[in-house]
């Protein structure tokens, strides 16, 4: 702590040091909690899960499985098929075959009943989707059960709702499905982006192809197994696994009108690249790093509560996370040690354990990115804090970590970690914090903490970013607009605006 | 070039003092002033760095001082780079004006526009147009001016929302330009190929530069005399002409350059700038040039969509309570 003082102004430095120097707090034996497991003994995975293709689970053409593990104990949870290029082949057909048959045929009034038996359906087995959520992917149960599952039954009721008022939707314009929409998604909300992705598509009137990511098919399964007992129409909604190479299949095949990806810059820069000539439509949501700015005058109290919640909601496994904290010279030292004492109030471990806060990084290979980024940020010259929690012996885990000291030239600033470690940066004006800001390819979204309203909107009006948080973070909601500025990729996902990425308008 | 047959009548008491009456028949031509043409950028008429230009042909007017052949820019990959430079620092400026002033100007565009049709439809006739052809062209690149400066202040009313969110939140979206979009403009029509392509982009307050049809990229010139003498600050449409081929890829790959718009007959070279796009996650529309029926027509030609594909939707949030 010391050494971060040394690197302040001088005489913020000698006004702060009194705070900056009181002990850290000592919650001692009254902080550690019982075990609250949430029960896992009723969840019934199938040993093995085939691909789900117009309408009903099959094996894969390509013979070959994969296992899918919990990342929080590396315990094989199940197997799922590796979809080859003619697995995606027959997913593409039978959605184009539903899309000529039952879908851009049917009433938009109908459609909408569908999805709202689809949104129905998933509250009534949210604990279920929640708990599994849980296991496959390691985020905390409390987030799973209390965000993930819920925001999803709300996109796909949400958008239910849009499906027989296209007309309202577009006023003046004539909106047409676009056929069969082709969409690959991340392992950090596995069964959110999924209904991201579904609901929209086929409220718009077309059908789907969905892959989820290779290392969190679980959910987007037992979604397809709700669908199946919705019945839908068979193969409205199709769902493939597999990794990159049954994505690249999905995007490159030739049936295939629309691609909607959510995942890494690099990867949606080669599907942009692979789509070129094509005619096929794209919409891409992409990384981030996002500025989360802090003056002097914020509300503290929620401020911190707010840069919490923007870097380690879900282990930091988020596009729009708050991973650059630009925060007044003047409040750095008092806004550092409260975020150092607020880490250590943390609680790291067991995700289906109701109290945790951070649970288990998703994979092996993102904990050893997180760990690349985060030994360059040290040889660069940053002052790292991790939080002295204990970690689990098994799985893969990551200490809640922030830098100080950090330049915008550093590595940890300007590349997207996704993992819980967060860069501190300091600002003099509100000129440099915006700058600071927008320095950066990505524009996906940012925080203001002020008391000041007319400095929000001064700022908001200048950020680079498709969502600017005032006041608060990591706010989502179906009815609400969210995507990209620059390099954080294009087109939008909720909201009027979210229904023009799936159809194509008259003029 | 036109040469005039005239007969002069010299009056007694002429400046040469003879005291006589002469009638002269002369071949001797009065040379008329041709134009030099050169690009638009950042409000000024430049020349291409590179020192190159290449020539177009077309035919010999009454109404024009131009000879048949002409030497025009040809716009390098510099010239795409320094109007980029131009564009982006002009384009905060306009996108800072309020709406209502956006509108004003772009309607001032019409205004200076209609009253330089003659120009305008003389520059089409040579370029192949007919009269009829050239005048109805003018109309309808008029009519659009006036559509799009009337939609400026309308945009956030269409594209903006206030979101129900489910939580104690004020929370609202509303559309912002993108920065500086690169334009292919169509080969034909060049006048209504390019304002249909230019005026959603500035209307939406973005920042233009547009590569004008190669095929006739005089009128292009004195369209762009038409911004110089409107209200349209410099920089917010800057013009360059040359091949698509040389300067597409250019703009397809700056980093500046937000988005573009391209109407190239070359699917092969739709399909390269596209990938090319991609290395900066580019907003990239590409299409073959419109067909007379689709630009002339209201529906087909113009309307939100066209505006709608450069913006930007930003959503905002703050909670509510005390």
């Amino acid at each position: 702590m010391s050494r971060e003082i040394t690197k302040s102004p001088k005489g913020i430095a000698a006004a702060s040091a009194g705070a900056s120097q009181a002990p850290a707090l000592d919650f001692g034996r009254a902080w550690d909690y019982a075990p609250a497991l949430e029960g896992v003994s009723h969840i019934k995975l199938q040993p093995r899960y085939g691909l789900f293709i117009g309408g009903a689970f099959r094996a894969p053409r390509s013979d070959k499985y994969f296992a899918t593990v919990n990342p929080s104990n590396e315990q094989v949870l199940s197997e799922v098929a590796e979809a080859n290029a003619a697995d995606v082949d027959d997913a593409v057909r039978a959605a184009r075959l539903a899309y000529e048959k039952y879908w851009s045929k049917m009433r938009g009034a109908e459609r909408a009943k569908y999805l709202f038996r689809i949104a129905r359906a998933l509250q009534e087995k949210a604990r279920d989707f929640a708990i599994v959520e849980t296991m496959d992917g390691g985020k905390p149960i409390k987030e799973s059960r209390d965000f993930d599952v819920p925001m999803a039954a709300a996109h796909f009721f949400y958008h239910a709702g849009w499906a027989d008022k296209l007309d309202y939707a577009f006023q003046g314009r004539r909106a047409r499905p676009l056929g069969v929409a082709g969409q690959i998604i991340p392992w950090n909300f596995p069964l959110l982006m999924a209904a991201w992705k579904i609901a929209p598509a086929l409220a718009c009137g077309n059908t789907v192809v969905l892959k989820p990511a290779e290392t969190t098919p679980l959910t987007a399964l037992l979604l397809a197994q709700l669908i199946e007992e919705a019945e839908l129409p068979p193969g409205v909604v199709n769902i493939i696994t597999g990794a990159g190479e049954t994505g690249a299949a999905l995007v490159n095949h030739a049936d295939v009108n629309k691609i909607a990806f959510t995942g890494s810059t690099e990867v949606g820069k080669r599907i942009q690249a692979s789509l070129a000539g094509t005619g096929k439509r794209l919409t891409l949501e992409l990384g981030g790093k996002a500025a989360n700015v802090v003056f002097a005058d914020a509300p503290m109290d929620q401020a911190v509560e707010g840069i919490i919640n923007g870097i380690y909601f879900n282990q930091g496994h988020v596009c729009c996370a708050g991973s650059r904290l630009l925060v007044e010279e003047s409040a750095h030292d008092t806004l550092v040690r409260r975020l150092r004492d607020r880490i250590a109030t943390m609680r790291v471990g067991d995700p289906l354990d109701k109290n945790t806060d951070v649970g288990a990084i998703n994979s092996k290979m993102q904990l050893d990115r997180i760990r690349e980024l985060v030994d360059a940020g040290e040889r660069e010259g940053a002052t790292r804090y991790s939080a002295p929690c204990a970690l689990p012996s098994k799985g893969y885990w990551f200490a809640p970590t922030f830098f100080t000291g950090v330049a915008q030239s550093s590595r940890i600033a300007r590349e997207e970690i996704f993992g819980p470690v967060l860069s501190v940066l300091t600002f003099r004006t509100p000129d440099e914090a915006l700058e600071k800001a927008n320095n950066t390819m990505y524009g996906l979204s940012a925080g203001v903490w002020t008391d000041k309203g007319a400095k929000i909107f001064w700022m908001a009006e200048r950020l680079k970013a498709g969502v600017v948080w005032g006041n608060t973070f990591n706010k989502f909601d179906p009815s609400s607009p969210f995507g990209g500025y620059k390099e954080s990729g294009f087109g939008r996902e909720g909201g009027r605006q979210g229904l023009a990425a799936y159809v194509e308008l008259d003029g | 070039m036109t040469t005039r047959k005239e007969t002069v009548e010299v009056a007694n008491g002429s400046a040469h003092g003879a005291g006589v009456i002469a009638k002269a028949t002369t071949d001797e031509a009065r040379l008329r002033v041709s134009k030099t043409y050169k690009m638009y950028v950042g409000g000024a008429f430049i020349r291409s760095e590179s020192g190159r230009s290449f020539q177009v042909k077309g035919s010999s007017l009454e109404s024009s001082a131009d000879p048949a052949t002409v030497n025009i820019p040809l716009g390098s990959r510099k010239d795409v780079r320094d109007a980029v430079i131009v564009a982006k620092a002009a384009q905060e400026k306009w996108a800072a004006r309020t709406a209502y002033n956006r509108g004003q100007i772009v309607y001032r565009l019409a205004e200076v526009l209609d009253a330089r049709r003659g120009e305008l439809e003389a520059s089409l006739v040579r370029a192949g147009a007919t009269a009829t052809g050239a005048a109805r062209e003018v109309d309808c690149a008029v009519d659009r001016i006036v559509f799009y400066a009337g939609f400026c202040d309308k945009i956030a009313s269409l594209a903006a929302s206030s979101n129900p969110v489910s939580g104690p939140h004020f929370a609202f979206s509303v559309p912002e330009p993108m920065g500086v979009i690169g334009v292919l403009a169509p080969p034909r029509p060049a006048l209504l190929g390019l304002v249909s392509a230019v005026l959603p982009v500035i209307t939406g307050g973005n920042s233009a530069i547009v590569v004008a049809s190669a095929d006739d990229p005089r009128t292009a010139i004195v369209f762009c005399e038409c911004l110089a003498t409107s209200d349209v600050p410099g920089g917010v449409v800057n013009v360059l002409t040359g091949l698509a081929s040389d300067l597409a890829p250019q703009l397809a790959k700056h980093r500046e350059v937000a988005g573009l718009d391209a109407y190239l007959d070359d699917a092969a070279l739709r399909a390269s700038i596209e990938r090319d796009a991609s290395e900066s996650v580019k907003r990239v529309k590409t299409q073959a040039p419109f067909t007379d029926d689709r630009i002339f027509d209201e529906r087909g030609g113009q309307g939100l969509t066209f505006i709608e594909r450069f913006l930007e939707t930003k959503s905002i949030w703050h909670p509510v309570g005390l």
